[in-house]
C-alpha cells in the first residue's frame, strides 16, 4: 500500500488528514516542519506528500525546491495545502515543483479524492 | 450418421460454443489484455448468434447480440476486460445456456443481466431491473494534451489522468510519438510523449478539464468536440416486451415436446475429432503393415500363412471401409442449414432470394464438415447481404426480382470444390480499395492486380458493413473464414464481375484419407494416381512415341487428348521402356494423357501430407507408404490436368 507523508505544523491537520488516509488504507508518516519533512522525505520510500506551505523552521515552498534537487523527490507527487485561493501562490508553488494543491478548509473525501487523483495507480 | 435433427445438433454446437465461450471468459479473468482470448470470446459468440438464429432460437440470438455487441467493443480496444464484465457475460452464459437448451427462463432475468452487462461496459452504476435504463446522450470530444518537460519530475503523471478520463466514458487513447528526440538527445526525466485520446462521455467540457486540473496551466490541451452520434444501439430497446421475449416463451414449449428425442440422444456418441484421426492413422499404418505381409506370404509356401495373410487382408480391407463411412458424411448436413437461414435473411433483408443447392450427395469428412459450416454461413450471409440487391434495384438492373444463391459441392479427385456463387451486384471494387485504404491493409495508390484487391476482403478487419446489422460480419467473418479453409489445407479465391455477381471458391482436400491408388513407375521411383481419375491405361507405342515426337496429343477413339511425358516433366533422365502406357486421367470435364514407364497394380494409400516444405509444390497431393517400405508420392491430378491444357494450348498456338 502507498506510504503518504503529511508535513504539518498543526497537530489538528496531520492527525485529520491521518484518519482520513489511513481509513482509505495508506500508510501515513507524519513531520511537523518543512525541514523534518525534507529529511524524512529524502531517505525516498513515500509515494505521496501532503504538505503545507506556511511552517516554521522551513516553508513549504522551500522544502519542494529543495526536495525536487534531490533524486529521491524527483518524479514524487507532491499536494501543498491552501487558504489562498489566489493564482500567485499557486503558480509559485508550482514553480518550485509542486504537483497539485488542496484548498483548505477541505473535506476528507476531497483530500482522499485528489490523494487518488495525482498517486499512480 | 445422417438424419440428425438439426434442433438438436444445434443444442450440441451451442454446448460446445458456451464451454468455448466459457474457457475463455475464466482465462480472460487472469490475462485481461490477452488479445486471442477476446477475439476467442467475441467469435464463440458470434457463431452462437448466426447459428441460433439460424434454428429459430430468436431469443438466443437477440440476447447473444447484446453480449457480442459488447464484446465487439473489448475487441476494438474501446473498453478494457474489467473483471466486472467478465463476470456479467458469465452469468449471462448461464442465461444463454438456459435458452439454448430450451429451460424455463424467470421473465425479465434477460433484461436484469443486460442492464448489467451495459452498466459494465459503460463503467457506471447498474440499474437494478430497470426496464429502461436512461441513455444519457454522449457527447464524443477529441483531446490532444502533452505535459510541460518538467511534469514528471514534479510528480504530475499521465496515467493517472488516463485512467481519470477512462472512468468518464468510452474511451480510445493513442499516444503521439512525433516529439520523441534521437537517444543522445533524450532527457530521460523529461516527458516527450503526447496523446490523443477520443472520449465519449455524458460529461461536459468541465469534466475534463477537471481530470487536468493541478496542469492545465502549463501543458497544451486541445479539446473539440465532435458532432455527436449515438452509434451504440440502446441494449434495452429490444429486450423486454418485444415478439423475441414471446418467442423465448415458445421455444421452451417446443422444447418440452421435444424431451422424448432428447433422450434418444443417448444413442449416438460425440467423438473428439483427434480421436478419429488416431484412429485413422492405426488403420492407415495396419494398412501398409498388411501390404508388407501379403508380400512376404506371396513369396511363401507357407499355406497357413497365405491363409492367414488373405484373412487379414480382408479385415484390414473392411476395417478401413467402415472407418471412411465412419467419417465421411453427406455434404446436405451442411447444406441443409441454409434453406432456413435463406428464409431468415429473405426476412430480414427484404431482399427476394432463391437458393439452389447442387451435389448434396457429395461427402466430404466429418471433421472436414463441421470446420466447415462457420466459413460457409459467413459467405452465405455475405452473399446475401452485400452481393445480392434489393429487388427494385435487380428490376431496375433488368434482372429478375429474385436474386440466386448457389451452393454446389462437386469432388474432383482428391478434392471437393464449394462453391458459393451469386448473381448480385459483384464486388464493389472502389469501396474494398477505400475500405482497405481506410483500415491501413494498403496504402493509398497501391498498385493492384484485381485478383489482389478482391481477396483483400478476406484481410483480417476488414469489413465493407458501414452499419452492424444482425447480418453481416464486423470484419470477422471473412478473415476467419480464410484461416479456417487454410487450416483445412484448402484454398479459397474469389471471382466477380461488376453487375453480374460474385464466386467464391473453396477447393478443400480431402486430407487424412485414404484411397485407391494405382500405382504406376517412372524411371525408377514410384508413384500413385488416385483411382478415382484414372478412365483408361492405353500402350504407347514405340512408333506412335517417334511420330508424337514434338507433339503431345494422341488420338483416342477418334479424339484428341493432350499428354505429358512424366519421364520429361520428373527429369528422371532415364531411357524410356519399350513398352511405355498412357494413363488417361481426368478432372471431370478434361482429360490428359499420362506417360509412365510401367503400370505396377492398383495400391490402396494412405496419405500423408507432405510437409511444410514440400506443401507448395504443385504436382504431388501428399506422399504414401509402400508394401516395401518405400515411399511414392501422390500425383496432384487438377494440376498435371491443368499443364497438359495449357500446353496443348501453346502447342495449338505455336502450331
Amino acid at each position: 500500500m502507498s506510504a503518504i507523508l503529511t508535513v504539518d505544523d498543526s497537530a489538528s491537520i496531520r492527525a485529520a488528514i491521518k484518519i482520513a488516509l489511513s481509513s482509505e488504507g495508506y500508510n501515513v508518516t507524519e513531520a511537523a516542519n518543512g525541514a523534518e519533512g525534507l529529511d524524512k522525505a529524502s531517505a525516498g520510500g513515500f509515494d505521496l506528500i501532503v504538505t503545507d506551505l506556511n511552517m516554521p523552521v522551513m516553508d513549504g515552498l522551500t522544502m519542494i525546491r529543495q526536495l525536487r534537487a534531490r533524486p529521491a523527490g524527483a518524479g514524487v507527487p507532491i499536494i501543498f495545502l491552501t487558504t489562498e485561493s489566489d493564482a500567485d501562490v499557486k503558480a509559485e508553488a508550482k514553480a518550485a515543483g509542486a504537483t497539485g494543491w488542496l484548498t483548505k478548509p477541505f473535506e476528507p473525501d476531497q483530500l482522499v479524492r485528489v490523494v487518488k487523483k495525482v498517486l499512480a495507480k | 450418421m445422417s438424419g440428425l435433427d438439426p434442433i438438436e445438433t444445434f443444442r450440441q454446437e451451442a454446448q460446445e460454443l458456451l464451454e468455448q465461450v466459457e474457457q475463455g471468459l475464466l482465462d480472460l479473468a487472469h490475462r485481461p489484455g490477452d488479445r486471442d482470448l477476446i477475439d476467442a470470446v467475441f467469435r464463440g459468440l458470434h457463431t452462437l448468434k448466426g447459428s441460433g438464429a439460424m434454428f429459430g432460437f430468436d431469443a438466443l440470438a437477440a440476447f447473444t447480440h447484446h453480449c457480442e455487441t459488447a464484446f465487439d467493443r473489448v475487441r476494438k480496444g474501446e473498453v478494457p476486460a474489467t473483471p466486472r464484465l467478465v463476470a456479467c457475460v458469465l452469468s449471462a452464459q448461464d442465461h444463454m445456456r438456459a435458452l439454448a437448451e430450451g429451460r424455463p427462463v424467470e421473465p425479465g432475468a434477460g433484461e436484469a443481466l443486460l442492464a448489467d452487462l451495459h452498466a459494465a461496459v459503460e463503467g457506471g452504476d447498474a440499474p437494478v431491473g430497470a426496464a429502461e435504463p436512461a441513455a444519457p446522450d454522449a457527447r464524443k470530444w477529441k483531446i490532444r494534451f502533452s505535459l510541460p518537460a518538467d511534469a514528471l519530475v514534479n510528480g504530475a503523471r499521465p496515467l493517472p489522468l488516463l485512467d481519470e478520463l477512462r472512468d468518464l466514458g468510452d474511451c480510445h487513447v493513442r499516444v503521439v510519438t512525433d516529439d520523441v528526440p534521437m537517444l543522445e538527445d533524450l532527457v530521460p526525466t523529461e516527458c516527450h510523449l503526447a496523446w490523443e485520446v477520443l472520449l465519449t462521455t455524458p460529461h461536459g467540457r468541465d469534466a475534463i478539464d477537471d481530470v487536468f486540473i493541478f496542469v492545465i496551466d502549463e501543458m497544451t490541451l486541445e479539446v473539440e468536440e465532435l458532432t455527436a452520434s449515438r452509434d451504440l444501439d440502446n441494449p434495452m430497446a429490444e429486450a423486454a416486451g418485444s415478439p423475441s421475449a414471446v418467442k423465448a416463451e415458445k421455444s421452451t414449449e417446443t422444447a418440452a415436446a421435444q424431451d422424448t428425442r432428447a433422450a434418444k440422444s443417448g444413442e449416438t456418441v460425440r467423438v473428439p475429432a483427434e480421436r478419429l484421426d488416431e484412429m485413422m492413422d492405426r488403420v492407415g499404418e495396419l494398412v501398409i503393415a498388411q501390404s508388407r505381409l501379403k508380400q512376404l506370404a506371396s513369396s511363401s509356401l507357407d499355406t497357413a500363412l497365405r491363409a492367414v495373410a488373405e484373412e487379414i487382408e480382408r479385415l484390414a480391407a473392411e476395417m478401413r471401409d467402415t472407418m471412411m463411412v465412419v467419417r465421411m458424411v453427406p455434404v446436405i448436413q451442411l447444406f441443409g442449414r441454409f434453406r432456413r437461414l435463406i428464409h431468415d435473411l429473405q426476412n430480414d433483408t427484404g431482399k427476394k432470394i432463391d437458393l439452389h443447392i447442387e451435389g448434396e450427395t457429395t461427402e466430404l469428412d466429418k471433421t472436414v464438415i463441421e470446420r466447415l459450416a462457420d466459413p460457409l454461413v459467413h459467405l452465405v450471409r455475405n452473399a446475401a447481404d452485400h452481393g445480392l440487391e434489393t429487388p427494385e434495384q435487380r428490376l431496375a438492373a433488368g434482372k429478375p426480382e429474385a436474386g440466386v444463391i448457389r451452393l454446389s459441392a462437386v469432388q474432383s479427385g482428391a478434392e471437393v470444390l464449394i462453391t458459393i456463387t451469386d448473381d448480385g451486384r459483384g464486388v464493389d471494387r472502389d469501396r474494398v480499395r477505400a475500405k482497405a485504404e481506410e483500415n491501413g491493409l494498403i496504402t493509398p495508390g497501391q498498385v493492384l492486380t484485381d485478383n489482389e484487391l478482391l481477396n483483400l476482403i478476406f484481410a483480417p478487419g476488414f469489413s465493407t458493413a458501414a452499419t452492424i446489422t444482425n447480418l453481416s460480419g464486423r470484419g470477422v467473418g471473412m478473415d476467419v473464414v480464410k484461416k479456417t479453409i487454410e487450416g483445412l489445407r484448402g484454398s479459397l479465391d474469389i471471382t466477380s464481375n461488376p453487375g453480374q455477381g460474385s464466386v467464391v471458391s473453396l477447393r478443400i482436400p480431402l486430407t487424412l484419407a485414404i484411397i485407391d491408388g494405382l500405382l504406376i513407375r517412372v524411371g525408377a521411383s514410384r508413384f500413385v494416381i488416385p483411382l478415382a481419375n484414372v478412365e483408361e491405361c492405353v500402350e504407347l507405342s514405340p512408333a506412335q512415341d517417334l511420330r508424337s515426337t514434338g507433339r503431345s496429343l494422341i488420338t483416342l477413339r477418334d479424339e484428341l487428348v493432350p499428354f505429358i511425358r512424366l519421364r520429361e516433366q520428373f527429369k528422371t533422365g532415364s531411357a524410356p521402356d519399350p513398352h511405355q502406357k498412357i494413363v488417361v486421367v481426368s478432372t471431370g470435364q478434361d482429360r490428359v494423357g499420362l506417360v509412365v514407364d510401367q503400370i505396377l497394380g492398383d495400391h490402396q494409400t494412405v496419405i500423408k501430407p507432405l510437409s511444410g516444405f514440400h506443401a507448395d509444390i504443385g504436382a504431388f497431393s501428399g506422399a504414401t507408404i509402400l508394401g516395401d517400405g518405400g515411399v511414392a508420392l501422390i500425383l496432384d491430378i487438377p494440376t498435371l490436368v491443368h499443364l497438359g491444357q495449357r500446353h496443348d494450348a501453346q502447342m495449338r498456338v505455336a502450331g
